[in-house]
């Protein structure tokens, strides 16, 4: 006889739902998205939930397991001691059981400057030029990040601040070096990058353990400092190239 | 316009499906004037394509010299044993290097070489280290570039919309698509001239298998209803090296790049068994070579505890690793409690790759049916009996743009819109709708699990006429269920609703790999028949297998393999392989 | 040959085991806060700090030696203060434990409360953080003169209790102060493209090195507080008769 675990699965829509408990026998290596399809093979046809690789490279299962945001293809039952709860990300409203509307982060991803290069490639560019931008350009999209940041999950200040993830895209561009565009003012002003208080519960969730807030949010941090509250860097600071 | 509540949208070119290709197409397609839809059927940007680790193959040189175009044909050729169309391989191999430095321009940021070009590394079956990559994550950084270069070029993207009929006028042409929105369950009628099927492969009808979710083939299902011509169906790639243990991940890609980078396979009594089989190439002997070199082990009784071999990669040091191999090491961490640094780790064959798919024109990507393009997996040509690794993805980029050209072309040259007739919109609306309707029916899940059983059983690593004959019985039975299949609940994103439209598919496609399994009486790369262990240069090697839908019939007939000019011929005669001459230094980039 | 160790089945998953939620930010408001009203009983209520030639890091440098008499601590106190206080990492610290913002992740806060982040004064004011920094590697130059001091008795040279102490603290507060994000940013990490610069080796290297001590500005920034803490109440002790210094040598 299998071992069976007992998942609490919220089921509903915008217009309200509640946590469905299912039975799930258990196999060796088991994570929460196995047990998911599990109950949709075997009780719940129609329980929605998004999920595509099933590896950790897309960032589809998006979720929040016991109110912590995970992959739900990269967190083990065997792991999670006690009742498991899964539950929609909080930060974006809820289409239907564990699917959530993230159409905002696309709309955001199409306002930041796409890369400009400042000349045709082929480039000359060395490993440790690159490395920063690279680092950035492990983000799978989960928004993960997105859901766990105060700033758009408890104060809804979607106007204000694009979150965390769209840090990680300016900083890889601004850090390209071969872009030749300036987003330093965009960052300061419509990304909003002041909102964040660097309190590093992005930096925490990132399942590809990007260093968001030490590597792109807080030296994004210092370019804007650069700008607008450094006149002595300002002085000396040469005319962009674009 | 709206039949009833029906939305209709209307587009120069619909391309189905957001991967590497399609989002390729798109790019190119969406010239000024022109008007470009790209049906996804999940977000942008999770399409199969980013599971790709190892790299895109490309003749830069910049770390091989000798490399050229040539010498990628003439690996590509010799991988798919020359079932391959030359002329999508000549054509590959040509324009492989520019596309890869156009994603340069685009943003992608690849590894790089000490003088600050692109990175390439070796991989099975290549003569020259040729992949250019990004750790093990290539195919993110490829989807990557693309979508955020497509967000910016005009194109309008449906996020989480599925195509479940092509419309047609009378001599056969697309006119459309009619689809539905996963989120709400919402019916849309695209209109189009042109329709391009980029939806990849269908690896998910195995059980084993490195497929993500969305492999499922209905794109490939569409063009073949609509009468397009399937081409070397039997065609479908293990590859070696996938996830054992634990069941949860069996089938998850352990990348080539494992032994590009140096790992080496090892059977239970710790001898390195590729040695045997290839002494030349070893453990990065093509793909079919591979995969049938560990089935075998096994079968002799030297395989590992779970049914595999062991792939030990612990002497390049824990640094070089977690470096150029940050996701393998993170995937058996964190799944199977593995460090890779340490010690050897379980792998096993896993369905990777469909060669076979829709026929097409190697310079535009036009099918056999006017006014219908196909690119990437979907499609069928490049690869022959056996795609080598890292071709997939420059394959997107090389004929995700011709088919662009060729579709954006195409509708340019139509003047008049056909829409889809009420009638015809009606009728795609009640199919869609029947398993909503229907109280008692088949379940998708578990006809999906059957077909998995099937086909891991009768059209697997190693096949013969009683297995291919038995399956085909078998497989009667599941089409008639497939007309049943029922999905309890409401169109707002209902999986068990889009279940159906893919179990529909697969059944489909799953008749024309046992009829093409059947059919060819020889072993030719991928596909390894017990009864017919050889292969038949003279005999099949000449012929392509082609698969068309009578009625509800798969009709298989065969095609000559097209005959290479004499130049390129002429590559393979001299017994010698075909480098860069001279003292040029070679590399792109 | 023996299979290869350890691939038959995986180990039952790693449960970690985690403090509560709330111990971390009672923790932090708990010391911060405790620093705090040390700081300021010990600035607000001394006039020296000087113990024969051990000198309180809050009171270095010694502005009596310009004729300064008035609360030698304050005139230099307030620099190291203000670079603590606009670090990016306390600023973590107490926008979580003090103003629970977020409290801790993904846990609900009192939503509906009007949040502006760092753009309104004051806390828009931490970007002037690289000004401290600045003054306090002036005031670091003068705490490594006072650690070497310490080592030199009136009879010569010689170890204590005391100069072990300062020593400790001033690498602690130098590594603490050069792991910080705006040297980080200074030193490179303002640079696009690192072999487009002058020097470009060394500011690569230059760069990779304070990244690697910035992971743990963290660590370095409570040790750093206590190693102040420990040696002024150390030499606090001292002055007042209550402790009496050790001669190790």
């Amino acid at each position: 006889m299998a071992e069976m675990r007992t998942l609490h699965v919220f089921r509903g829509d915008q217009s309200g739902g509640e946590e469905v408990a299912y039975e799930v026998p258990v196999e060796s290596g088991m994570v929460v998205l196995d047990a998911v399809h599990q109950i949709q093979a075997t009780q719940a046809p129609d329980l929605a939930v998004r999920w595509n690789c099933k590896a950790a490279r897309c960032g589809s299962c998006s979720a929040e397991v016991n109110g912590h945001p995970r992959l739900m293809c990269k967190t083990r039952l065997d792991a999670i001691e006690g009742e498991i709860h899964v539950r929609p990300m909080k930060a974006f409203p809820v289409i239907r059981d564990l699917v959530t509307d993230v159409s905002w982060n696309y709309e955001k991803a199409k306002q930041i400057e796409p890369f400009a290069p400042k000349e045709p490639a082929p480039f000359t560019m060395y490993q440790r030029d690159v490395e920063r931008s690279q680092q950035f350009r492990k983000c799978i999209e989960c928004f993960l990040c997105q859901d766990v940041c105060h700033v758009l999950r408890e104060h809804s200040a979607k106007e204000q601040y694009f979150g965390p993830r769209f840090m990680i895209k300016i900083a890889e561009l601004e850090m390209h070096p071969m872009d030749g565009a300036d987003r330093v003012p965009f960052t300061s002003h419509q990304a909003g990058v002041g909102m964040c208080n660097i309190t590093k519960c992005c930096q925490e969730v990132c399942p590809e353990h990007i260093h968001l807030t030490d590597d792109a949010i807080i030296p994004l941090k210092e370019r804007v400092a650069d700008r607008e509250w450094d006149p002595i860097r300002a002085l000396f600071r040469k005319p962009a190239v674009r | 316009m709206t039949d009833g509540m029906i939305e209709r949208l209307r587009y120069d070119v619909v391309i189905l499906g957001a991967g590497g290709a399609g989002l390729r197409a798109a790019i190119e397609a969406a010239r000024p004037g022109v008007k470009v839809a790209v049906l996804s059927k999940s977000l942008l940007g999770k399409a199969h394509t980013v599971m790709a680790e190892g790299g895109m193959a490309v003749s830069f040189g910049n770390l091989d010299p000798q490399d050229c175009w040539q010498t990628h044909f003439y690996d590509t050729m010799r991988g798919g044993k020359f079932l391959n169309h030359y002329r999508m391989a000549e054509i590959f191999a040509k324009e492989a290097p520019d596309r890869v430095v156009e994603l340069e321009q685009w943003g992608a940021v690849f590894d790089r070489t000490p003088e600050g070009r692109i990175s390439q590394r070796a991989f099975g079956a290549h003569s020259f280290r040729r992949l250019a990559h990004v750790g093990d994550r290539t195919g993110l950084e490829l989807i990557r570039t693309l979508q955020y270069k497509g967000i910016h070029s005009g194109m309008d993207i449906y996020q989480e919309v599925t195509a479940t009929h092509l419309f047609q006028d009378g001599a056969g042409r697309p006119t459309g698509v009619f689809a539905y929105h996963r989120q709400s369950g919402t019916f849309c009628v695209f209109e189009a001239k042109a329709v391009v099927i980029a939806t990849g492969g269908w690896g998910r009808m195995y059980k084993v298998t490195s497929n993500s979710w969305e492999s499922t083939g209905e794109g490939a299902a569409l063009a073949m209803r609509a009468g397009a011509e399937m081409k070397d169906m039997e065609m479908v790639q293990f590859h070696p090296t996938g996830m054992v243990w634990p069941p949860g991940a069996r089938g998850l890609l352990v990348t080539e790049g494992v032994r590009g980078e140096g790992g080496i396979l090892l059977n239970s009594e710790g001898e390195r068994f590729m040695l045997r089989y290839d002494p030349e190439k070893k453990d990065l002997s093509s793909r079919d070579v591979v995969a049938r070199s560990i089935y075998k082990e096994v079968q002799a009784g030297r395989g590992s505890p779970h049914g595999g071999a062991f792939l030990d990669i612990t002497h390049r040091g824990a640094d070089f690793i977690k470096r150029k191999l940050p996701n393998m090491y993170d995937q058996y961490l964190s799944l199977a409690d593995i460090d890779i640094t340490k010690q050897p780790f379980e792998v096993a064959p896993t369905i990777h790759y469909t060669m076979g798919g829709i026929s097409v024109d190697p310079e535009t990507g036009a099918t056999s049916l006017e006014g219908l393009f196909a690119a990437g997996e979907s499609a069928c040509g490049l690869h022959g009996a056996n795609r080598l690794g890292g071709n997939s993805l420059t394959d997107l980029l090389v004929f995700g743009r011709r088919v662009g050209i060729g579709a954006c072309d195409y509708a340019a040259s139509r003047q008049e819109w056909t829409a889809p007739s009420a009638s015809q919109v009606a009728e795609a609306e009640a199919a869609a709708l029947a398993p909503l309707d229907r109280a008692e029916g088949e379940n998708p899940y578990q006809l999906h699990k059957d077909l998995q059983e099937l086909m891991g059983e009768h059209a697997a690593i190693a096949r013969n006429r009683e297995l291919a004959e038995a399956g085909l019985a078998k497989l009667e039975a599941l089409k008639l269920r497939s007309k049943r299949l029922a999905s309890p609940g409401s169109r707002m994103y209902n999986p068990g609703w889009h279940a159906v439209f893919e179990v529909e598919a697969m059944v489909l496609l799953a008749e024309a790999i046992l009829q093409g399994a059947l059919w060819r009486e020889e072993s030719r790369g991928a596909h390894w028949r017990l009864d017919f262990p050889d292969a038949d240069d003279q005999g099949f090697g000449q012929a392509n297998s082609i698969c068309r839908l009578d009625g509800d019939e798969v009709k298989l007939s065969t095609r000559p393999v097209p005959q290479m000019p004499a130049e390129l011929a002429a590559l393979f005669s001299s017994g010698q392989l075909p480098v860069r001459q001279g003292t040029d230094q070679g590399g792109h980039s | 040959m023996a299979q290869p160790a350890g691939v038959l089945a995986p180990a039952p998953g790693r449960k970690k085991w985690e403090w509560p939620w709330w111990v971390s930010p009672v923790g932090t408001v708990s010391a911060l806060g405790l620093f705090s009203i040390y700081s300021v009983w010990e600035t607000l209520t001394h006039s020296s700090g000087q113990y024969h030639n051990y000198l309180s890091p809050f009171f270095s440098p010694d502005v009596r030696s310009i004729g300064i008499q008035f609360l030698p601590a304050i005139w230099v106190v307030w620099a190291p203060l203000l670079f603590r206080a606009t670090c990016y990492y306390y600023r973590k610290a107490y926008y979580r434990s003090f103003f629970a913002d977020p409290l801790t992740c993904a846990r609900p806060e009192r939503p509906g409360r009007s949040y502006t982040g760092e753009t309104r004064l004051p806390f828009v004011l931490n970007n002037l953080h690289r000004f401290f920094f600045y003054v306090t590697v002036v005031v670091m130059a003068f705490l490594w003169y006072d650690a070497v001091r310490a080592f030199i008795f009136p009879s010569g040279f010689g170890i204590g209790v005391g100069s072990l102490l300062m020593l400790l603290n001033v690498i602690l507060l130098s590594i603490y102060t050069f792991s910080c994000h705006a040297f980080r940013h200074l030193v490179g990490g303002s640079l696009d493209c690192f072999s487009c610069a002058r020097g470009p080796i060394l500011r690569y290297s230059l760069w990779k090195t304070v990244s690697k001590w910035n992971q743990d500005h963290a660590t370095w920034a409570w040790l750093s507080m206590f190693s102040v803490w420990g040696t002024d109440l150390y030499i606090r002790l001292l002055i007042s008769g209550v402790l009496h210094d050790v001669r190790l040598f």
